[in-house]
């Protein structure tokens, strides 16, 4: 059958909550795993850090950083949704923490050289 | 649905939630580190003289890996009821799991840049 | 040739099925329900649908349409067929009885087990409730109880798609009326019914409920205020 016509904004703003979510979690074991080579192989752990220090790996690092906060202001959102008196102008805040991610992706990125 | 059952799934929600207020707090710290931390370049060296010897950044740290253990898996239990046809013993197994990892390499990664740094 | 008919898509079927496409002589003014009812009566005898009202009070005739649910009555086909071209689906989430019947049951057995119906304390002799209309409880009620159980929210419900014991937007909005209902005396059962994962908890907020419900209402909202009490109520100790 026809699928179904989910273009509104609090659909794209779930999809991105979720996904962000996936995309962190698989991230993370990554992260702490090179984090702990610091103690193990301090050689490793700062090569890693240099090796990291490309116009690529920046560039996907922008990538974690706007994921991290659209999770972060996408949540907020829903907790404002969950725990506060309901509020017609909710769509506007998907705008805002949309806009407020990509912001903050875009901070990481100018700093970044 | 027993009642007993009701209640563990109110209260993983409300932990996620909870945690997730936590986490809020963390995650702006973390951001405005990283950005700080990444002008000029990211080194080794400078996340360790940060971090080494420093108790507030390990009581950061340990905080931000704790609430990262509860929150995540949640997370996780959620999608994979929802999109997988996996058991819930096996689901509750995988994010089982998945937190003690988080748990176990987080902390380490906490008290090993502690103690690498400062004296 | 483009302007004159329109091109319409139909489910024939139950589960297993497929399209069967009619041209239908466009009208001005025209409803999707007249469309179909023009295709019933003048080409295929055969095609099965539900109306009763047509003037958008009962609900019977929802369908999904280009892929919302939406009332067949209500829907004025210069607004969705673009391009003159039509695809009528049945409701989602319910069986498919035949070509765009669906098979109800599901949606009003979830409204019984979220306790959707009132169950009061008084008797004849007691003396009327006194209750507000400015009383922020009845508010909440007020603004959730015209619902007449289309199951339009409950067929654009993606949680219930993945979850199909999830009780849905319209059983949880229901609940939520009778919580705030205070001649009501059997709120503890009813927040245990709305509890947990199947229940309110269940609710990711996506608002597709919210953007189709014919009669604007917002169950989201309506889950929203069950979390806030089951929750409370589980940290009181008082579900048991």
């Amino acid at each position: 059958m026809a699928s179904l016509n989910r273009n509104h904004p609090t659909y794209w703003a779930f999809l991105a909550h979720r996904l962000s979510g996936v995309a962190l979690a698989a991230f993370l074991p990554v992260h702490l795993y090179v984090l702990g080579l610091a103690l193990t192989e301090s050689s490793a752990f700062a090569g890693f850090i240099s090796w990291s220090n490309t116009p690529v790996l920046k560039f996907l690092e922008t990538g974690l950083v706007v994921f991290l906060a659209a999770h972060l202001t996408g949540g907020l959102r829903l907790l404002a949704l969950e725990f506060l008196e309901w509020r017609d102008w909710q769509k506007t805040l998907v705008a805002l923490s949309c806009g407020l991610s990509l912001c903050t992706g875009l901070v990481f990125l100018l700093n970044a050289h | 649905m027993t009642a007993s059952a009701l209640r563990t799934e109110t209260w993983l929600w409300f932990a996620q939630r909870i945690s997730a207020l936590v986490l809020a707090v963390c995650v702006i710290v973390h951001i405005a580190t990283l950005i700080f931390a990444v002008q000029g370049g990211l080194s080794a060296e400078e996340i360790i003289d940060r971090i080494g010897g420093n108790a507030l950044w390990l009581g950061f740290y340990l905080v931000f890996a704790i609430s990262v253990a509860v929150h995540a898996p949640i997370g996780l239990k959620t999608i994979l009821r929802e999109m997988t046809p996996l058991t819930t013993e096996r689901i509750n197994l995988l994010v089982s799991l998945f937190a003690i990892l988080v748990f176990v390499l987080g902390v380490r990664a906490a008290f090993g840049f502690y103690g690498l740094g400062g004296e | 040739m483009a302007n004159d008919h329109i091109t319409v898509s139909i489910w024939r079927g139950d589960a297993d099925g497929d399209y069967q496409t009619y041209q239908v002589p466009r009208l001005e003014s025209q409803t999707v329900l007249d469309v179909v009812t023009y295709i019933q009566r003048e080409i295929d005898p055969t095609l099965s649908y539900r109306f009763a009202c047509r003037v958008g009070v009962c609900g019977s005739c929802a369908m999904t349409v280009n892929g919302k649910a939406r009332w067949t009555c209500r829907t004025h086909v210069s607004r969705v067929a673009e391009q003159g071209e039509l695809t009528l689906d049945p409701l989602r989430n319910m069986p498919v009885v035949k070509d765009l019947v669906v098979d109800m049951a599901v949606f009003f057995d979830k409204w019984a087990k979220a306790k959707g119906a009132f169950e009061g304390g008084a008797t004849r002799d007691d003396a009327l409730a006194a209750i507000s209309p400015e009383d922020p409880k009845r508010q909440q009620a007020s603004a959730g109880i015209e619902c007449i159980g289309c199951g339009v929210c409950h067929a654009t419900c993606d949680v219930i798609d993945w979850n199909a014991d999830y009780l849905g937007p319209a059983a949880l909005n229901r609940a939520w009326t009778l919580i705030n209902d205070v001649r009501d005396v059997s709120r503890i059962e009813r927040l245990q019914a709305v509890a947990g994962d199947n229940g309110c908890l269940g609710c990711h907020s996506q608002q597709g409920c919210v953007e189709r419900c014919p009669k604007f209402l917002n169950p989201t909202a309506s889950i929203a205020g069950l979390k806030r009490e089951t929750v409370k109520a589980v940290l009181k100790g008082e579900l048991s």
